[in-house]
Parts: C-alpha cells; structure tokens; sequence
C-alpha cells in the first residue's frame, strides 16, 4: 500500500497526517512544536508510522507546511499554510467555501471557488488579537483550562463586550472586568466573541463556511458563536487541528502521481 | 542575470554630491536648502543653494536598518511611532548626532541648513519634520501648501501653488545673498525635465517581457532623480543607465534566471527588507516590474520655458497627491502597460499618505481588472510593524494563486 505524508510544523502544535491512495487518513500525530521543529517533525511522523505499523519506506512522500515547513528535513517539498488548509479542506467539504482557519500565531481567511482554486486570501494584521495565542494568553492569565473556559462561556448568552485590538490590552480590560463584579461567564464569552469579531472584520463571507484550526478544535464554543454571526451553513471537519497536514499530505499523494504538476511554483 | 554595472559610478556621484556641502580647497561653504523629496529643488538650485533632502536620509537610515536604533530615542522625545518613521528615525539619528552619511561616503555630519523648504503635495508630517529642525538650527521653515487628493488638477490649483512659489523668492533671495534669475531657472528645469524624461525611460524597460530591471534596482537608481534632479550630473548618470540597460536587452541579460510571475509594487517600499523581498520574489520565478513610488519622480508637465507654471502642475499632479478615483485610473493604466499578473500593496503603517489598501482599493482594483492582489502590512523603515514569517508565508501563497489564475486564464 502506498502511503503519503503531510506534515503541518505550526507555531503551537506540529501535526502529522498519514493517507492512503485513496486520501483517507489512516493515521495521525499532534504534539507541541517545541524550539527544535526537525525533530518534533520526526517525532510526530513516526509516532503517525507506529500507530499502523509502517516504516518510513512505506510512505512515498512528505510535504510540509506551517511556519516550521522548511525545518522539516524528510520532505520532497514544502506549501505555505494558506494552499493546505484550502486544499484539506476542499478535499473534505468541496466548493465554493470559505475556509476560516484560527490557528497559534495566526487567522486565514481563504475563498476557494466550485474547483477548488483559492480566489482571495487573508492573514491577520502583525497582531495575536483573535489567534489561538490570545485565547492561550487568556487562558493563562486567568489561571483556566481551556475545557473551562468553553463551558463557563456556553453557560450564558449575556456577554460582556471585550473591545481591545490587543491582547494585552484585552487581558487588561478582562481584569477590570473581574474587579467590578462583572458576570464570569459573560466575560468568558466575551473573550471568544472579541475572536469572531477580529476574524469576521478580515473579509466578507459569501459562502459555506469551513472552520478550521488548532483553536476550533479546542474551543468548540467558538464554532456555535459563528453560526449566531453567520447566514451561511458551517461545516466543522472532525479533526479540525489536521486540515493543513492532511491539504499537505494531499500535495505529497499529487505528487507522487504527477511530480511536475503538483510541486510549487 | 545583469548586474548593473552603472551602480558603481552611482555610489561615486553620490559621495561627490555629499561631499560638495563641505568644500575641501578653501572655497566658501555653501549655503545649504532642505528640500521635501518633491519640493521646489528647481527654484532652490536656481538660487544657489546646495539642496539636501532629509527623506533621502530616512531612507539610508531604513535601508542601513539604523532606523530600530534611532526611532524609539524620537519616540521618548515625544514623536509617535504612529507618525512617518522616516521623521523619527531622522530626528533620532539628528538626537544622537549619528548618520550612516558617514560611514557611507565620510563627511562629518548632515549638512546643517540655512533654510528649510517644505511642500505638503506628498503629506502633512513634512511641515512639523522641518519645524523641528528650523526650531534646533534657528533658520526659516517655509511652505508651500498643495491643494490636497487633487481629481483632475485644476488651473486654480495651479495658480495657487505657483504663487505660492513667486511669494518665495524675496525670502530665499534674502538667505542665499543671490537674485532670482529667470534664465537659470528655466535651464535647471530644463534639465529636471530630460533627467526625468530619462529615469522615465529606464523604469519603461520594465514593460520587455522578461523584464531586465526589478523595482529593486528602481529603488537603488532612483538616487539621483531624487537629490540631483536639475543638475546634468542626473542626465548623464541616465543616460548613460539606459544604453548599459539597452545593452542587456540585447544580450537577453534579464533581471531574474525565469520570469513566470510580473508583480506590481503600490506603496512604499520597505528599506530594511528589499533583499529579502528580491531573493524571495526570485526564488519564486517572480518580478516585480513596476510601482507608483519609483514613478514619483517622474515630472512630465516640466517645461523650460513656462517653468513656474509647469513646476507647480508637476509638484501637484503626483501621485501621492491624488484623490482615489485619480490614482484608481493611474494605477489600472499602470498595471496595463506592465502586463502584471499581481499586484502587491504595502501597507505601511506610519505613512497612509501612501498607503493606498485603506479605502478598498485593492478589491475595486481587483474586481476592475481580474489581477489578484495581495495587501501586506509593514512599514517604510520601522521594521517592528514588520513580520518576515508571515510575510514570507503571505507572498508565497499568492504566488500559488497567481499560478493557478494564469493556468485557468484564457490565452
């Protein structure tokens, strides 16, 4: 069986994704990125290889992506984020959709039409407000699991408006809020509608929506707040965190069938 | 690949231009004019100053990458990092009394000024840059305030500014102990005219598909259109580049190995990373052929014999001084005539004035033309509003659209 590899080094979390011919997933690894990306890329891809029992011959190509795509010393070759998650997700859900990605350090707003081909693109400004890293920074300040701060945010539809741009001043505005009395879980909710927010002021959404991302993944809040902003359907992948190792191990199976087609300009 | 040979005797004519503030045998010391990069430098020269241009600095300091040290010393003086970075990193270096004029070419300082000339045809910050500086050498700040996002220029508005510039000539005539002569006037717009009809003419070399010059060298040889324009120094310096550009031309010596990609460049440019953009743009097969900034020193309403009028046509009519419908159309033509497959803006967060992603631009643009754009957020010279990495992931991934929109483009 011929196997392929997609291998997504983000700046929070590295992920590894192992598909068949066919393109299902037949295998997959996260962990932290870390400060050494080679090896957390070897780590996931042969903790993914173990899990059914394959070695690395058995996998006939790797491509990477994310911001640690070019540490990555086994692939054939590396796609920036914005082409994986468009192309994971295409493969998932088709087209025309808007993929809306909120991973570590960064959002992407990508449009994709019926073919599949990505027709507009857009990254948050050099800023965390609305990134997984704001949420984690939250997270950290107020001394709460993620797992907590989901549910005390679903408790309410009260919410208390967060309105920085930054996070620090986010997390300021959090504390003041605290101080005064205000409710928990309003300023819980608050803190994930201020992400809704950042990201919905980054592009019009014209179409179905495809959430994806390490934070998706982790604040499934955040999905139910979108649908309340949103007129058109959402559809969430069971893994949303693996959709650009999957786009990536995508690349690796086009390749493998057209190497001159499929690699990077 | 051409290399531009020309670069050498650019860095010569520049270090000759700096250093004839500080005369060597004896001669007396000139008196000195600081000039707005598009500024009234044909009426100045016609006086007898040595021009000097404090924008021409910030961008040494932006392209040195000395800016991260001198901005935040502006910064604690009281100036924002909101406002232009060519003026804090410029007020900082002057703070400090640093410049990299020195270890560039050797003189000692910037030259110190005897008046200070300002037009706000580009933005507003000029007039409290030069307030600055008229406020710590004690001289005269003067101004020429340009009607302001001008639509088609109006003979009132040329009127205007070219009054403006008559009513300068007693102050000036005062300062540089020199009479106003007409004649000389209109031989140093004379020659801004062929200087600029010839930098015109190199930045159209770009239109050869493959391209033989990126916006990068545009950046690096625009320096004598900015400080040497009405001097035959310039004209020489041109026409000599263009035969050297003409020349590889036709040796099929083109700017990069492959061109598959012709961006357009709107904005400034970004002087600390223009290496990385040129490597990164070539790794990926891509030039870029064209922008407004390297244009705006192109001065086509120029004429000897009526050179008032025609200096205040030229100085309002620029780019940056245009409404949004104007530069609309102006930037369609452009993108046009340079068969661009992209267009990339640069967002440069201390200066909207030429920033022209703001008001949904790239989407009417876009929409207009079919030509994607890609809107990248950055800064002239302070490169903490800068990120390489998610720059670099931005540009490589419009790269990839550009791919898959010339693929499914009809021929």
């Amino acid at each position: 069986m011929n196997l392929f590899g997609g291998i997504d080094l983000g700046s929070s979390f590295a992920k590894c994704v192992i598909i068949d011919e066919s393109g299902q997933m037949v295998s997959n690894s996260v962990s932290r990125s870390g400060i050494d990306f080679a090896s957390t890329a070897k780590k996931i891809f042969d903790d993914s290889l173990a899990q059914i029992q394959k070695d690395a011959d058995d996998v006939r190509a790797v491509v990477a992506t994310g911001v640690g795509r070019n540490n990555c010393d086994f692939k054939v070759f590396s796609k920036p984020e914005i082409g994986a998650f468009a192309r994971g997700s295409y493969h998932l859900f088709g087209g025309p959709c808007v993929v809306i990605d909120i991973g570590g350090q960064d959002n992407k707003v990508i449009k994709l039409d019926s073919e599949g081909k990505q027709t507009f693109f857009k990254m948050n400004r050099k800023c965390a407000s609305g990134t997984g890293s704001f949420l984690e920074e939250i997270a950290m300040r107020l001394d709460l699991p993620t797992s907590k701060m989901n549910e005390m945010a679903r408790q309410t539809h009260e919410s208390v408006t967060i309105g920085s741009f930054c996070t620090v001043f986010a997390g300021t505005e959090i504390i003041h809020h605290l101080r005064a009395g205000q409710n928990t879980h309003g300023i819980m909710r608050g803190v994930y509608e201020s992400v809704v927010k950042r990201v919905l002021e980054m592009a019009t959404i014209e179409d179905t929506v495809i959430l994806t991302g390490g934070a998706i993944a982790n604040n499934p809040v955040l999905v139910e707040l979108f649908q309340e902003r949103i007129s058109h359907s959402i559809k969430v992948p069971d893994r949303p965190q693996l959709i650009g190792a999957l786009g990536a191990a995508l690349y690796a199976k086009e390749y493998w069938e057209n190497p001159t087609a499929a690699e990077s300009p | 690949m051409g290399t531009i040979q020309a670069t050498k005797k650019l860095k010569k004519i520049l270090h000759d231009y700096f250093w004839e503030f500080f005369p060597q045998d004896g001669g007396p010391k000139p008196k000195v004019a600081w000039c707005t990069s598009v500024g009234p430098a044909e009426l100045l020269i016609a006086m007898g100053f040595k021009v000097y241009y404090p924008e021409n600095h910030g961008a040494l300091l932006g392209a040195t990458r000395e800016s991260g040290k001198y901005i935040p010393v502006a910064n604690a003086a009281g100036y924002s990092p909101e406002i232009c970075s060519y003026l804090t990193s410029d007020v900082g270096a002057y703070k400090k009394g640093e410049t990299p004029l020195t270890q560039a070419y050797g003189i000692p300082h910037v030259p110190h000024p005897d008046v200070l000339v300002y037009n706000t045809n580009q933005c507003r910050e000029v007039q409290d840059w030069f307030s600055y500086y008229a406020r710590e050498f004690k001289v005269p700040a003067l101004g020429i305030f340009s009607p302001w996002k001008v639509g088609e220029v109006t003979s009132a508005e040329v009127r205007s500014v070219e009054e403006q510039f008559r009513n300068m000539i007693p102050q000036l005539e005062s300062i540089s102990k020199c009479s106003f002569d007409l004649d000389r006037l209109k031989e140093v717009v004379g020659l801004s005219k062929e200087m600029s009809d010839l930098w015109w003419a190199f930045l159209q070399k770009a239109r050869h598909r493959p391209s033989p010059i990126t916006f990068f060298d545009g950046c690096i040889q625009m320096a004598p259109a900015v400080v040497l324009r009405g001097t035959p120094v310039a004209v020489d310096y041109y026409k000599e580049l263009n035969l050297e550009i003409d020349r590889h031309i036709a040796e099929k010596s083109w700017a990069i190995p492959k061109e598959s990609y012709r961006l357009y460049w709107e904005g400034m440019p970004i002087w600390g990373r223009l290496r990385f953009f040129s490597d990164l743009l070539t790794r990926h097969n891509t030039v870029a052929v064209a922008s407004t900034y390297c244009d705006s020193w192109i001065f086509e309403s120029f004429e000897r014999e009526r050179p008032f009028e025609s200096m205040a046509l030229a100085y309002t009519e620029i780019f940056i001084n245009r409404s949004e419908d104007a530069k609309e159309k102006i930037l369609e033509k452009m993108m046009r005539e340079y068969s661009v497959d992209g267009i990339i803006y640069h967002d440069s967060r201390t200066c909207p004035y030429n920033s022209n992603s703001r008001f949904g631009m790239p989407q009417r643009l876009t929409e207009k033309t079919q030509i994607p754009n890609l809107v990248i957020d950055g800064d002239l010279s302070d490169l903490r509003c800068f990120s390489d990495e998610q720059t670099h992931t931005a540009v490589e991934a419009f790269i990839e659209q550009l791919q898959d929109h010339k693929r499914r483009r009809p021929a």
